[in-house]
């Protein structure tokens, strides 16, 4: 492997290109960003993620200027941009209603930020015959936005934010008015043109699995604080605590109380009726302490007999089959009432599925399978 | 196609009868030969022709158009910023007190608009003519601009000028470039319904105006009062011309700019693939 790892924020010697180093914003009695620190790298694609009102865009629009911090410090590029307004700032931003000047055509919508500086024409122009061809927009250069689809009117918009050539673009809900199968096709495009422009992105998502395909790193947030931050596998497979395992994609929460048994190694005493499950973990848990085994769904796996090898299995009946195409999530009743999802990649044909509504089965999983944690 | 119902159409014809039987009747004998208002002797269109060598309504008419022009311009810029700074500008201060303020001369006699503005152009030593009608007219006219401008304003996407802030506009460029070329129906629109109100205006007018200043409602009047000369029908019906023509146009326009925009619109998903 000769191919570096592009991991910034492992490299402690990388300097970062925004710091945010204890910034709380409020608005009036109400706190929208609650004592933040964080740094965003030199080419990441970092999305902002999290339900509306965690203050996601609140951070954007104090990124670009809209708003300005309460106390803490903000830098770009090592300078501190607090108070700095949104036209002086080398930051560019699409807007979620993308915001297209409807007087102007795109060619025009495209120029206007270049217009702005001290730029030739004839290099305006150059750059602008660029940004159209960079977003297949050559067509279109003389229409208005609204002669032109819903998807072209996002190019646009992304087209106008990268013509000045911004350290740092943001991205509020960019794909948030398309379709879903031209928003696929859109975050391939945006991860294209990244990488293409070497251009900082800042994205602003509610949706995970947007979130997931396109950033370099992820930050879950709630209520004005970051819950965490790390790559998508990383938030994924390690989420660090029950909001996270939650908020990002299916997952079983187990709790009970952690009983170390050898090394890394824990049982969990959750119900008097059953045996406790056994579970991997680097985080240490005291004789007692109350855990939560967060698994997910597609990790559980679910037959008619008692499988020999697994660490954890427990017998069930189903209660309920939820069939996607690609995949079937099995709602498995535990005999304590608890229901236990298990997923299943369907790779044979539905006809000669073997289990179904009522059956008794084993769902099963091995030690390292789920992660616990403290809260 | 239904028929009408003997009750519709006798409201129908109640109703527009009573609104414009008096115009049709004043255009009427507009083209009356005899001198008398009111007894017809036969076609003529002699007193279009009088009317234009009466230098007395053209001095009126001109000065009516200055005044006009003058104050719905002076209004609309007024009224532009005054609604500009009360959408847009968030809370201040006695916010409450100034929106309400700036609508309470919409329901306030003009009698008491017209006094109190004579009183302070006596006040301040004035000489009254036609900068202090200019005036007077601007201070009435420009609440019903900022009436209209703000109305659209209040749904004016504010990420357009955020977006021209981004892009490196300072704060007035952003306004001029982006949000006045956007509501810029509304402030032409705020123009002339502050144009016609000047042009009509008869009891401010003369409360502030001078000797040496008539406006045509205040020549109408005076001259109505010595008894009704056809030639004021015939002004009149100039007056009526005008006003439908522009009315007409006006709407005119603004449909077919609606029904392009809808066209553009359905081409472009027709064509989005």
């Amino acid at each position: 492997m000769s191919q570096k790892i592009f991991a910034p924020w492992d490299d402690p010697d990388e300097k970062p290109l925004i710091r945010f180093e204890n910034v709380t914003k409020k608005f009036g009695d109400f706190t929208a960003i609650d004592d933040l620190t964080l740094n965003i790298y030199e080419k990441e694609f970092f999305a902002l993620l999290g339900p509306s009102g965690c203050g996601k865009t609140t951070m954007m629009r104090m990124l670009a200027g809209f708003e300005n911090p309460t106390s803490g410090k903000m830098e770009l590029s090592g300078k501190n941009i607090a108070g700095i307004p949104p036209n002086k700032r080398a930051v560019n931003m699409m807007f979620q209603s993308y915001a297209l000047f409807p007087h102007l055509s795109v060619w025009e919508n495209i120029a206007f930020g270049l217009k702005r500086g001290d730029m030739g024409k004839l290099d305006i122009a150059a750059r602008v015959e660029e940004m159209l061809k960079l977003t297949r927009l050559s067509k279109f250069a003389g229409r208005k936005p609204h002669q032109i689809s819903g998807g072209q009117r996002q190019r646009v918009a992304l087209a106008r934010s990268l013509a000045k050539a911004p350290k740092l673009l943001l991205l509020d809900e960019p794909l948030g008015a398309l379709d879903k199968k031209l928003r696929q096709d859109t975050q391939f495009e945006l991860m294209d043109i990244q990488e293409g422009t070497g251009t900082t992105f800042v994205i602003v998502t509610h949706d995970q699995e947007e979130a997931m395909t396109v950033a370099s790193r992820v930050a879950v947030m709630d209520e004005g604080r970051i819950i965490q931050v790390a790559t998508p596998d990383g938030i994924y497979e390690a989420p660090n605590s029950v909001y996270v395992a939650d908020f990002i994609g299916d997952v079983n929460i187990i709790e009970g109380t952690a009983k170390p048994a050898g090394e890394g190694t824990y049982r969990l005493d959750w119900t008097e009726n059953e045996a406790p499950f056994l579970a991997t973990s680097e985080a240490p848990f005291s004789d007692g302490q109350n855990a939560h085994l967060a698994i997910r769904p597609e990790k559980i796996a679910i037959t008619a007999e008692k499988p020999d090898d697994a660490n954890n299995a427990v017998q069930g009946s189903v209660l309920d089959i939820a069939y996607l195409g690609n995949l079937s999530t099995y709602y498995v009743q535990l005999a304590g009432g608890r229901i236990i999802k298990a997923q299943t990649a369907n790779t044979r044909r539905l006809s000669r599925r073997s289990i179904t509504w009522e059956d008794k089965v084993w769902v099963s999983w091995s030690a390292t399978a789920g992660v616990l944690l403290a809260q | 196609m239904r028929r009408a119902s003997w009750f519709n159409v006798t409201s129908l014809t109640l109703g527009f009868a009573f609104l414009y039987l008096p115009m049709v009747l004043l255009v009427i004998y507009s083209f009356n030969s005899s001198k008398l208002v009111t007894v017809w002797a036969g076609f003529s269109t002699q007193w279009y022709g009088e009317l234009i060598r009466n230098d007395a309504f053209l001095d009126a008419a001109l000065v009516t158009l200055k005044v006009a022009v003058a104050s719905s311009t002076l209004a609309t810029i007024l009224g532009t910023m005054a609604a500009y700074v009360l959408v847009r500008g968030g809370r201040f201060a006695g916010r409450t007190l100034f929106s309400g303020m700036i609508y309470a001369p919409l329901v306030m006699p003009e009698v008491i608009t017209g006094l109190s503005l004579l009183l302070l152009f006596i006040g301040l030593g004035m000489d009254r003519g036609v900068l202090t009608i200019v005036l007077a007219h601007t201070t009435f006219s420009m609440c019903y601009v900022s009436v209209v401008v703000s109305s659209r304003l209040v749904s004016f996407d504010r990420s357009l000028e955020e977006a021209a802030l981004d892009l490196g506009c300072s704060p007035f460029d952003a306004f001029r470039l982006v949000t006045l070329p956007i509501i810029a129906p509304a402030v032409i629109s705020g123009w002339l319904l502050a144009f016609t109100l000047s042009l009509d205006d008869l009891v401010i007018a003369s409360f502030t105006t001078g000797p040496s200043s008539t406006t045509l409602p205040i020549k109408i009047w005076s001259a109505v009062r010595l008894g009704v000369s056809p030639e004021i029908n015939a002004l009149s019906t100039i007056m009526i011309g005008i006003v439908t023509v522009g009315v007409i146009s006006a709407s005119l326009i603004s449909k077919r700019n609606a029904v392009k925009a809808q066209q553009d619109m359905q081409a472009a998903e027709r064509g989005a693939t």
